[in-house]
């Protein structure tokens, strides 16, 4: 019963993982390196690919400037390693920029489920070595990105793009590198901030630490609001790199803060089904699954915005975005494009649209987990027609992404237990145990 | 027709929350809450269903989609066709923006009005106020009493509560 004096004492409890949980998210890993050997000899055998068709393909869009990448197997492996760390850091940033916003906005009902958010941000770091190792690796054959091709931007070179020379201004290696670890280092940088403020305060209490940790989460938030579109053009849009659209960053940060929400009301129920959280009631999973249901939403007017612009003007250099992922490569990448939208948009909103099913475990499990597998294929759509072309393939792909599953959970996990999960000196604590929806 | 209303009057909400439920133990019906500002978990002591406005802004909605998708494909598509952009005639991508306004136009219109009208807060000469002071500073609990109504025992029950005082008024129209 929703009373107001009525006082619970609130003790810290410590997550604890077990070594069959480890033993799990290894096995997860092993299917993962398993899945990558099988699609790497399948692609050596030629096995599940269209290279003759696609070559074809590949050859007649870019003409004159085509250049030969590495071995299919091994451009596959590159790409999906940028693909899957770009998606895997994005949702750990989201972590930060979750506790940022209910700091900002003195939320109160989100303090039970905010050691979640977290520990999502353990990947911040070694995402930022990972995407300089995989650029620095893709520099070889230039597998990822057109413009990095030596002379594209020098007139009389036989790889001379005017288009591309155009954008050297931004697009040139040192801004590049220098954007790359600024925005992923500022954003660790005040992932450990607002955790460090959040640790002190559950050793002395006070509200000093709350204070504080607003001032940090605000100047975040203004700091991610101008890094995370820009962010979104390096890794994402300038794979293709002639076309550009001003919605991509709005439409990439919704992609990762929807799939950052998943995540957190995944780990919250998953922890809370494993005896975990027992504070946790129907009103926060209620209000989790109002945040992904509205960012579903959110999702698909910002998809929408940009598509039916781009639609609507049929501007060649602006079209050729849809004109491959619609029909174009053999319309290979067709199922795909709808598919997006029925498991990004159509599933959650049919099935979160009552109160109940915002309620109920097994309702937010199965759509966070559709959303999570949702947006990792909306970015493999954002990426695989504009580097694989024709020759994209999924065991190898998938066989990353459960490389990178495995060990994203594992350090998820690590700073999950390495704190109260309840911060028992929050000033809003008691007022996220009494939360009602 | 005119109604009669005790009214217990209280200081603080939270002993108002848990008179409420006291009250309602005790076997009396309570006809109405007034107070100042929305008070958490009074509608799970008060015991009231939820709401069925859900379902009537369902169908405001889809109301307002089929007047948009029927306004654009008569207008745009059979009375007056004209060539825009190159686009067919019945377009549907373009059609999304104006519908999705249109059903949120009528759904919440609907939803308000609807509203208004079975809490009877659309605009009136008089309007009816048990005690004014709930739009105030106090909190205000009114049961409904007729003439076999045992007066003192329900102002014993509403004082054993915390009420700061019990009242009684007749109101018509209500």
């Amino acid at each position: 019963m929703a009373t107001l004096t009525h006082q619970e004492s609130v003790t810290a409890e410590y997550l604890e993982v077990t070594p069959g949980t480890r033993k799990n998210f290894m096995l997860i890993m092993v299917a993962g390196v398993v899945l990558l050997v099988v699609g790497i000899i399948m692609s050596m055998m030629g096995i599940g690919a269209h290279h003759e068709a696609g070559a074809a393909a590949h050859g007649a869009a870019h003409g004159a400037a085509e250049h030969h990448g590495s071995a299919p197997w091994l451009k596959r492996l590159i790409v999906s390693l940028w693909h899957n760390n770009v998606f895997f850091t994005g949702v750990a940033s989201i972590g930060t920029v979750f506790v940022a916003i209910q700091y900002v906005a003195y939320a109160g009902w989100s303090v039970l489920v905010k050691r979640v958010a977290e520990a999502l941000s353990a990947w911040l770091l070694p995402g930022l070595v990972i995407m300089i190792v995989v650029f620095g690796i893709s520099l070889i054959n230039h597998d990822i990105f057109h413009w990095t091709l030596p002379g594209i931007m020098e007139k009389g070179n036989e790889n001379y793009d005017e288009i591309i020379a155009g954008k050297s201004g931004f697009l040139n290696m040192p801004f590049y590198l220098i954007r790359m670890v600024l925005f992923l280092g500022l954003w660790a940088f005040f992932t450990k901030k607002l955790r460090d403020l959040s640790l002190a305060e559950d050793l002395n209490g006070g509200t000093e630490y709350f204070h504080k940790s607003i001032n940090v989460a605000a100047l975040f938030l203004v700091i991610y609001a101008v890094s995370s579109p820009i962010a979104a053009w390096d890794w994402v849009m300038s794979v293709d790199t002639h076309w550009f659209s001003t919605m991509f960053g709005w439409y990439i940060f919704a992609s990762w803060w929807v799939s950052g929400l998943a995540a957190i009301t995944l780990c919250t129920i998953l922890l809370k089904q494993a005896g975990y959280l027992r504070w946790v009631k129907e009103g926060h999973l209620h209000d989790l699954g109002k945040f992904m249901f509205g960012f579903s939403i959110f999702w698909t007017y910002v998809w929408f915005s940009q598509f039916m612009l781009i639609w609507y003007a049929n501007i060649p250099e602006e079209s050729v975005y849809f004109n491959q992922r619609l029909g174009g490569f053999n319309g290979q990448y067709t199922w795909m494009f709808f598919g997006n939208l029925a498991i990004n948009f159509v599933f959650p909103f049919l099935v979160l649209m009552t109160r109940d099913a915002k309620r109920q475990m097994i309702m937010l499990k199965i759509v966070s987990i559709a959303i999570l597998i949702g947006h990792w294929s909306d970015f493999y759509l954002a990426i695989m027609p504009g580097t694989m072309k024709a020759e994209n393939g999924f065991v190898i792909e998938i066989g990353v992404a459960l490389i990178f599953l495995g060990a994203f959970l594992t350090l998820m996990t690590k700073r999950l237990s390495q704190a109260s999960l309840v911060p028992i000196h929050h000033p809003f604590l008691d007022e996220s145990i009494h939360h009602t929806t | 027709m005119t109604k009669r209303f005790a009214l217990g009057i209280f200081d603080d909400e939270d002993v108002l929350l848990h008179a409420v439920e006291n009250v309602r133990e005790a076997g009396v019906k309570i006809y109405e809450v007034f107070t100042p500002f929305p008070i958490h978990g009074m509608d799970d002591a008060l015991g009231i269903e939820r709401s069925r406005l859900p379902i009537a802004a369902f169908f405001f909605g889809l109301t307002g989609l089929c007047f948009a998708l029927w306004l654009q494909i008569y207008t745009l598509g059979f009375d007056w066709p004209m060539i825009i952009g190159g686009k067919p005639h019945i377009a549907l991508p373009a059609f999304i923006p104006v519908s999705f306004e249109l059903t949120v136009l009528f759904c919440c219109h609907g939803m308000v009005i609807t509203f208004y009208t079975i809490s009877k807060l659309y605009p009136r000469w008089k309007t009816p106020v048990l005690d004014v002071r709930s739009t105030d500073d106090k909190f205000v609990v009114a049961i409904e009493v007729n003439e076999n109504t045992d007066m003192t025992k329900l102002t014993q029950l509403l004082r054993d509560n915390g009420a700061s005082e019990v009242n009684q008024k007749e109101m018509s129209k209500f």
